[in-house]
């Protein structure tokens, strides 16, 4: 049996353990830990452990950390936040996490927070995960009365206020800066670095922003120590990570496994492979914004370089499987359309190019598809590069369409031809 | 300066800079939007993309944004790289798929920012084959028409609006496609700078609604540089005109003065030179038969001038009411024409101490009088008495620009450069240079305080003296202040001492003297500190310290004169009496045997004059103002009213040769009145070198009003006469009535418009500039009469005013402001008279209480001989004892404040 750290405490009943249950089992024993060592003590900790950002970038937690200023004559107040707004398509980890353990969360803030030396901490949720949002609510007052929140927590002398945040509900909140953003009650536009929000983030002051899976993990890092948490991943990223796989297979669902699973694993051990009478064609591998992966993938490792190398991206680790009696291109023109509308429309590329292919797609699914719309779509991809817009949307939008276009450019062609689509 | 290349040639650029700014004043050509020299870089449109190479050795590079990126030593770009034109076109493609291509409509059109870096860009074909997105428009009252479907979301309107001008009544709305700029609701705009939104906008989403109701293209306006009448700003405009009336006015840049910005009343005022009550021909009074008030009949110029010689030939007195908003030249003339001793400055009392004492400050002080761009870069402001945001409008919106800059310091900390705005903005958090206001009751400019406090007047002035008198010991300060004051001292003083620009703002707005001289005496003891402080005064006229330069004696000596019968014959020039005086003197002074006044517009002075010569309007003179700041400044004809009208000081010229005065001999053009003023008068011997002289030729030519592409002017008269009529001779100035003449660049004193190839929006202005957002080339136009003088060691005020002693039964008067009413010609404008409030009496709160009066409810208000009856409106934080007036208002004008009233008994009813 593997280690489920993630998971391990998930109730049979789908129920949240409460702070009894979740103390019985451990529950927080890491910061407990943590409030021994010195700040810096445990920055170093989750930098050893080689955590790497579930958010999708990848980028090292404890290197993210190390950017805050410290000391005495650090701006303060400093904050912290939770990026609880999960809305990638595809993408539903954070909600099984904030339902099955909500306390794993908070400990693992409350952690952060002590590692940054924060003053405010804030769980930006999306506004949909209403149960999400009663768990955690209910264990932030149980962790308040159990004086793991709030002034003087067990003792140690620091302090630390938590609060739920309800968004708004837009796509682009789950970008860093736009995260900042909305949170001081702005429009929720992604805002340019430098500063970086380490040093100059929520109302210009130092601000740390990690993704709900990535502070799930910190509590066993340091319960259980870096090379602990290093030993139970199969691949060079540390620790596990939670697949999900949706689609036409036998089993969807989710998985906690070590880092490193391959595509064929999830695929067609866990997931059961696919359904009778369906097959396999694609696999968009880390939620919406990345590129698909097809037959010749399915021994890749799901970890952040091995997915890179293959072409597309880890992402959220959230898979959605393309079958052989979906149409490729009504499956892109879905996801392109939600990217048009997720747009917060603060730079050209975005806001009017992401729309024109969204339209474009949807002419050719209708079959009012013309030759030059391919081209014009290829273009597009190019044209919403990194460095082209103002930040990663766009260039993340365009993946699974520049890969679609190569991968399934025969069944653009026959829309065209044939006028309408094959499928319907 | 580093060395950049730019498609492999080196150039030498600013290294502050960004890099699309770096090549803008390097005179290349890329296309933008989002970006605007005062509001800096954003990077939303990605229309200034460039291609920046590693090393000359990378041929692939890889697209930037010139407007993000630094210039830097060795940076190596190419802006005409075949892959980055392409990305360029694409954006603009991008920007048109739901643009709606009216321009032949659209106000717009032949002058917009869209139409010319789409041809920059080269995009012509339309791709996009989908339908368009659009929106429902706002009423945005008067003054900004509002077409959201031309909007290409450059967000420029936001972060005018909101962040540069901090008005809150206007966002952005809804996201990706459907993003929408505007109000929560159809309303007028709040923002007394929502006109300038007009010209930030790069399409015709935000137009002129008053140029939309006599619509004229830009090539087919006439234009001359002009200053604005309606403060003492003196903000360089643009008036435009065809077929005989005035369009519209816009912001005429200048690095010291206004910049790229002016206010509403400014831009909006214009209307009053198309009133219907514009006086067009010399009237006189109608004796005999068919007389009556008010009868007035027209005579011929020539008549006129015979008729007013013959009465100069028998008066036994002349007296000459100069005026703050006539010209340099007009009251000279005047005061020519009357003698010295006969010339008296035509404001109220307060007024003429307040400017003697002004000019005296000015003269002899140490402290520098600020260029509004030297506002902006104060670091400690203190406002003392004055409602700056409708007395000098753009004084406030520069001090709004000096609180916000402290974030530049904050981002310089963490090397951020000061153009990338949002990032400054962040770092910032919030930061601000301290504004303290102190004054009567609230102003404008109270969300930028750090810190407000109320008293009368007079008790500001104490204040103002117990700072100088903290600062520098040697200065004189109050006895016995209560401890609040104690603090409130040590809070501004701390603020002061610790900047590096601090700046004093006073003004004429409070009335009172005393608070002049504390504001003097403060800002001086800031200088014997070693701080570089700023003292600024603000004057209501256009020409108001003009007119102290001149100089001449106060209005009481004239109604003396009349009393003692020394005087029978008045002049008034360009002056309501009944607005400057009240009513029983303005009838005094009237009372003359002979009244001849010169003015534009018809009014209770004219009603009752002998005579009235129709004068020209700021818009068809030429002359000079001297602006707040001591800077005079030169304005120009931008048509010929015709009719009989004439400039003021050609109307005083004429009948001064028509009396056979000697002193008008050498008067017969501009140059010639301006070269006699700067020989009689030391301070003014600048004046004749702030523009280049009638004779100023460029390869010849002289400076053309009208476009090169003015169409119809063979077929404009065509209904009177097929001949075309011979155009004006302008023979006072380098600029002619003609298409014909020199089309480059004119000296910058001389510029009639912004425009240039490729370039026919108003940022044609680039090409004008000699940096991008920096002086005109040339140098910013005008010239500062005053300079302190390098030991200039002032001795202090001396006397400490008494406190302030509310009395019993009476309460003291003062005026309040309104940029929308207070200003007497903008009020012929339709727009701005819309926007004026009626007339009402401020009392404090408790007052209010004590007379059992609502909100609203009327009540007598007795001043002097006049009873007005007006709505009460409660000012809770009005000092005990003051009622406050709107000043200027229709049928409030000419109240001599400060003026102590009676209060009414309690309960008394209308």
């Amino acid at each position: 049996m593997n280690e489920r750290p993630l998971t391990g405490m998930f109730r049979p009943d789908g129920l949240a353990p409460d702070i009894k249950e979740y103390e019985s089992k451990g529950g927080y024993q890491g910061l407990r830990r943590a409030l021994s060592m010195s700040p810096g003590e445990v920055q170093e900790e989750v930098r050893a452990s080689d955590l790497r950002g579930r958010g999708g970038a990848g980028f090292q937690t404890g290197a993210k950390w190390s950017f805050v200023p410290m000391g005495e004559n650090a701006p303060r107040p400093k904050y912290l936040a939770a990026n609880c707004d999960e809305m990638e398509p595809g993408a539903f980890k954070d909600r099984l996490l904030m339902e099955g353990n909500p306390h794993l969360l908070i400990e693992g803030m409350i952690i952060g927070a002590w590692a940054v030396q924060a003053d405010i901490a804030f769980i930006f949720l999306r506004w949909a995960y209403k149960e999400a949002a009663r768990r955690l609510e209910k264990a932030l007052h149980e962790a308040c009365q159990g004086g793991y929140l709030g002034k003087n927590i067990l003792g140690s002398g620091f302090s630390l206020e938590m609060r739920i945040h309800t968004s708004a509900g837009r796509y682009i909140c789950g970008e860093e800066t736009a995260l900042i953003t909305a949170l001081e009650g702005k429009r929720a536009t992604p805002r340019s670095k430098p500063p970086f929000p380490q040093t100059s983030g929520l109302w210009g002051k130092p601000t740390v922003v990690n993704n709900t899976e990535s502070f799930c993990n910190v509590p066993h890092i340091l319960a259980k120590g870096a090379e602990w948490y290093k030993s139970i991943s199969r691949s060079a990223d540390g620790g596990t990570k939670i697949y999900t796989v949706s689609g036409r297979v036998k089993n969807p669902g989710w998985w906690e496994l070590p880092m490193g699973a391959t595509v064929r694993e999830l695929i067609y051990e866990h997931a059961g492979g696919m359904r009778e009478g369906y097959k396999f064609r694609a696999v968009i591998p880390g939620g919406a914004s990345t590129e698909f992966l097809i037959e010749e993938h399915l021994d890749v490792k799901m970890d952040f370089d091995d997915v890179q190398k293959a072409g597309s991206r880890l992402g959220t680790g959230t898979m959605i499987v393309l079958d052989d009696r979906t149409c490729p291109v009504g499956t892109v023109f879905n996801l392109e359309n939600f990217f048009a509308r997720e747009s917060c429309g603060w730079c050209t590329p975005c806001r009017e190019g992401l729309p024109w292919i969204a339209k474009t797609l949807n002419a050719i699914e209708c079959g009012e598809g013309r030759y030059e719309d391919l081209s014009m779509l290829e273009a597009h991809c190019h044209l919403l590069a990194p460095g082209h817009t103002y930040c990663a949307l766009a260039p993340g939008a365009v993946e699974p369409l520049q890969s679609a276009l190569k991968y399934f450019r025969e069944d653009f062609s026959r829309h065209i031809e044939g006028k309408g689509c094959p499928w319907s | 300066m580093a060395t950049i290349y730019i498609d492999n040639k080196p150039y030498q650029a600013n290294e502050k800079q960004n890099l699309l700014h770096a090549c803008l004043s390097l005179g290349f050509n890329i296309p933008y939007f989002c970006w605007h020299p005062a509001m800096n870089s954003v990077g939303a449109c990605r229309q200034c993309a460039v291609k920046e190479f590693k090393d000359e050795n990378d041929k692939r590079g890889k697209i930037v944004m010139s407007c993000m990126t630094a210039v830097r030593d060795g940076l190596r770009i190419s802006i005409d790289d075949p892959e980055v034109k392409e990305f360029r076109a694409r954006v603009i493609e991008w920007l048109m798929t739901n643009h709606p291509h009216d321009c032949p409509v659209c106000d717009e059109g032949g002058e917009c920012h869209l139409q010319d870096m789409t041809v920059m860009t080269g995009h012509v074909y339309r791709r996009f084959r989908f339908r368009k997105r659009t929106y429902v428009n706002q009423d945005l009252g008067p003054f900004v028409n509002h077409e959201m479907n031309r909007c290409i979301q450059c967000y420029r309107c936001v972060r005018f609006y909101n962040e540069y001008a901090d008005g809150r009544d206007f966002g952005v709305f809804a996201c990706h496609n459907h993003v929408y700029f505007g109000r929560h609701k159809d309303g007028v705009l709040e923002s007394k700078f929502s006109g300038n939104l007009v010209e930030v906008c790069p399409t015709g989403v935000f137009t002129d609604k008053t140029l939309k109701r006599h619509y004229t293209r830009k090539w087919d306006l006439q234009t001359a540089p002009s200053i604005c009448p309606h403060c003492g700003m003196g903000c360089n405009t643009i008036p435009g005109e065809r077929y005989g009336t005035l369009r519209r006015i816009r912001t005429r840049y200048s690095g010291q003065v206004n910049g790229y910005f002016i206010c509403d009343r400014g831009r909006y005022g214009y209307e009053f030179v198309n009133s219907p009550e514009r006086i067009k021909d010399p009237l006189r009074r109608v004796s005999g038969e068919g007389a009556g008030p008010g009868k007035y009949a027209p005579f011929e110029k020539g008549t006129a001038l015979g008729a007013i010689k013959d009465v100069l030939n028998v008066s036994r007195g002349v007296m000459g009411i100069g005026s703050p908003r006539a010209s340099l030249e007009a009251n000279f003339a005047l005061k020519k024409l009357v003698g010295a001793e006969n010339f008296f400055l035509g404001i109220p009392d307060a007024d003429y101490r307040i400017l003697s004492l002004v000019l005296d400050i000015y003269t002899k002080g140490s402290a520098r009088t600020p260029t509004l761009d030297e506002v902006e870069s104060s670091d400690a402001i203190l406002i003392l008495g004055e409602d700056v945001s409708s007395t000098a409008p753009r004084l406030a919106l520069a001090i709004r620009q000096a609180v916000k800059r402290k974030s530049f310091e904050a981002a310089g900390g963490m090397t951020i450069p000061y153009w990338d705005d949002k990032a400054v903005r962040i770092a910032a958090g919030g930061r601000r240079n301290p504004l303290f206001i102190l004054s009567c009751s609230h102003t404008g400019l109270d969300d930028m305080a750090k810190e407000r406090y109320f008293a009368a007047p007079d008790d500001l002035a104490r204040l103002a003296f117990a700072f100088a008198s903290r600062i520098d010991t040697g200065a004189p300060g109050p006895e016995g202040m209560s401890p609040d004051f104690k603090d409130l001292t040590a809070r501004i003083c701390g603020a002061l001492e610790s900047s590096k620009n601090p700046l004093i703002v006073c003004g004429a707005g409070a009335k009172n003297e005393g608070l002049v001289q504390g504001a003097a005496n403060l800002a001086w003891a800031l200088r014997k500190q070693g701080k570089s402080a700023f003292l600024s005064f603000v004057l209501p006229g256009a020409n108001e310290l003009g007119l102290g330069i001149i100089g001449g004696r106060p209005v009481a000596d004239a109604l003396k004169a009349i009393g003692e019968q020394k005087a029978d014959t008045v002049i008034a020039l360009e002056n309501d009496l009944y607005r400057s005086l009240d009513k029983k003197n303005a009838d005094t002074l009237l009372s003359a045997k002979f009244s001849i006044t010169l003015d534009q517009i018809s009014n209770e002075t004219t009603k009752k004059s002998w005579a009235v010569l129709p004068a020209a309007s700021f818009a068809e003179s030429e002359g000079t103002y001297v602006n707040f700041e001591g800077r005079a400044q030169r304005f120009y004809k931008v048509f010929v009213q015709g009719g009989g009208t004439e400039e003021s000081w050609k109307w005083l010229r004429d009948i001064m040769l028509e009396a056979g005065r000697p002193e008008a001999s050498n008067w017969d053009t501009l140059d010639g009145i301006l070269r006699d003023m700067a020989n009689e008068i030391p301070v003014l011997a600048p004046i004749t070198g702030i523009a280049p002289p009638e004779t100023f030729r460029i390869a010849g030519m002289k400076v053309p009003r009208q476009p090169h592409r003015y169409s119809g002017r063979t077929a404009m008269h065509a209904d009177k006469s097929l001949l075309e009529p011979k155009p004006p001779e302008d023979r006072d100035s380098a600029l002619s009535f003609s298409m014909e003449g020199y089309a480059g660049v004119p000296p910058p004193a001389l510029i009639q418009r912004f425009w240039a190839p490729g370039w026919n929006s108003v940022q044609a202005l680039n090409k004008f500039q000699s940096e991008v957002g920096g002086p005109l080339r040339g140098g910013d136009p005008g010239k500062r009469l005053f300079e302190p003088g390098p030991g200039a060691s002032p001795a202090y005020f001396a006397q400490v005013p008494p406190g302030f002693q509310p009395r019993k039964d009476e309460w003291l008067l003062l005026p309040v402001y309104h940029i929308f009413g207070s200003e007497e010609l903008s009020m012929h404008a339709p727009g701005i008279a819309s926007l004026a409030p009626d007339p009402y009496i401020a009392l404090s709160e408790q007052d209010r209480l004590q007379l059992g009066k609502q909100e609203g409810e009327y009540m007598e208000v007795g001043i002097g001989e006049t009873s007005y009856s007006l709505p009460v409106k409660p000012v809770r934080e009005l000092p005990e004892g003051i009622a406050l007036m709107p000043s200027g208002l229709p049928g409030l004008s000419g109240i001599g404040f400060p003026v102590w009233i009676k209060k009414p008994g309690k309960g008394a009813r209308r």
